[in-house]
């Protein structure tokens, strides 16, 4: 039996807790400190806090709010949003933030990667990379919460932040993400062929089946957003989490 | 029966998580770096991340060393440290130059990886596992399935074999907790160990 982390993913714009579909209509669903004392409960691996408008309202991470956050949380931690320089990373990992998820400055400022990951430790470097499928079935990276296409190739450059120290990627689906449709498995296939770093799938998942389709075609660990803030077809608010019998019983007993 | 613990306040690391599963024990504790506060104290707690000098430093810088010396070593007071907070009482670290508390006949090391295990990644980070190999109200009623947080790059290594409480695989069996008398330590993060940690906090306020 392995245990592949399951890792919910919770987007806030600011302070409040949302979530997206395709990165748009973020809908508020609540506090996020309600949201990490209910996932303390369900013993989660992880947490990922991913503020996702700091960039693009040329914001720094709130470490105020981050040090409340990780204040209740009784699990690891890994945020991004808003992180340009070192200075900033060491702040938060000196708050008792265990990681550092860096998408926009990975793709503008691939020195921060190299520079991170050798004052920090890769482990504690996680590059997201936030990836649209054109109609042509061409990926590309997009940056500033999904808003500027960099016509950047994303197994290339998942491949070089590799190089360069990560220690994890988050993959995102942009047009997957709040859709339940499931994740890339494409693209988590293409990615983990030539990538050895683990790789956290994220965008899509409906339910654990989806969880043993992403570690089939590759992924390390598996993340979710709305499956685990919403329920039932009117996406009504209800922070869940599968159980760990339900994990040990099918996600456990995956071979990638 | 409760006490009241005094997570010491150094300048080093949010102490927020630590006080708040204390709470959630139902144990009194306060985030402290007063001389009066924790001269009060029945319990206390040392965290600390970082490097080993630095942490030094910023003890040494918070006045608090003789104080400390006087309660653990004279007045046998519980004390547990968490990760950084565990290697200072040790006597040196692979990692500087300071001395270290010296209250525990250890050494802080770094992980050298050479053959078969040069692949596994340094820092050690990650969920792990705990064998026991002393008894100690610490483990008390501990989960079997028990696992806990590991963040380190150093490692303590015990000289006395009778002070080891815990160890813990990766790549070999390194000395993850320690016990001697009033002195306890822990490598990982209770307080971001869920349950476990939960327990583990609790014994050390309630039992230890």
């Amino acid at each position: 039996m392995t245990r592949i982390r399951v890792i919910p993913v919770l987007l806030v714009n600011g302070t409040k807790l949302v979530k997206t579909i395709k990165f748009k209509n973020a809908t508020y669903v609540g506090d996020p400190i309600n949201a990490v004392k209910i996932f303390n409960d369900k013993e989660v691996d992880e947490l990922i806090l991913l503020d996702i408008t700091a960039t693009v309202e040329n914001r720094k991470p709130n470490v105020d709010f981050i040090s409340k956050i990780t204040n209740e949380c009784f699990m690891p931690l890994c945020y991004g949003g808003g992180i340009k320089n070192i200075d900033q990373i060491k702040t938060l990992l000196n708050m008792g933030i265990e990681k550092i998820a860096l998408n926009t400055s990975a793709v503008e400022n691939t020195n921060l990667i190299t520079e991170a990951a050798n004052l920090f430790g890769n482990q504690s470097i996680v590059v997201s990379i936030d990836v649209r499928k054109n109609i042509f079935g061409k990926y590309s990276i997009f940056t500033r919460s999904g808003k500027k296409n960099m016509k950047t190739d994303p197994v290339k450059f998942a491949k070089e932040m590799e190089d360069r120290g990560a220690g994890e990627i988050m993959l995102n689906s942009i047009d997957r993400d709040g859709t339940y449709l499931g994740y890339d498995l494409e693209l988590i296939h293409k990615m983990t062929d030539s990538v050895n770093i683990p790789l956290i799938a994220s965008g899509g998942a409906r339910n654990v089946n989806n969880f043993v389709e992403a570690v089939k075609s590759g992924a390390s660990a598996v993340s979710a957003g709305s499956m685990f803030v919403f329920h039932g077809k009117h996406r009504a608010v209800l922070i869940n989490f599968p159980s760990q019998e339900e994990l040990k019983s099918t996600l456990y007993q995956t071979k990638n | 029966m409760n006490s009241m613990i005094a997570i010491i306040d150094y300048g080093i690391g949010n102490l927020g998580s630590i006080y708040n599963m204390l709470k959630k024990n139902g144990s009194e504790a306060i985030i402290t770096s007063s001389i009066e506060e924790i001269s009060k104290a029945k319990k206390l707690i040392l965290p600390g991340v970082g490097s080993f000098d630095y942490g030094m430093l910023k003890l040494r810088e918070s006045g608090l060393i003789d104080l400390l010396n006087q309660k653990v070593v004279i007045g046998e007071t519980p004390i547990l440290g968490i990760c950084l907070g565990m290697q200072l009482f040790t006597n040196r670290s692979e990692e500087g130059n300071s001395k270290g508390l010296g209250w525990i006949d250890a050494q802080t090391v770094k992980f050298n990886m050479q053959g078969d295990n040069s692949k596994l990644k340094i820092p050690h980070m990650g969920w792990n596992r705990i064998a026991i190999k002393k008894q100690s109200v610490l483990l008390n009623d501990m989960y079997e399935d028990a696992r806990f947080y590991f963040v380190h790059s150093y490692y303590v290594q015990c000289n006395q074999q009778e002070d080891i409480l815990t160890t813990t695989e990766y790549g070999f069996e390194f000395h993850s907790g320690l016990e001697k008398g009033n002195i306890a330590g822990v490598q990982f993060h209770p307080e971001k160990s869920h349950k476990f940690g939960l327990r583990f906090l609790k014994n050390f306020a309630e039992s230890f």
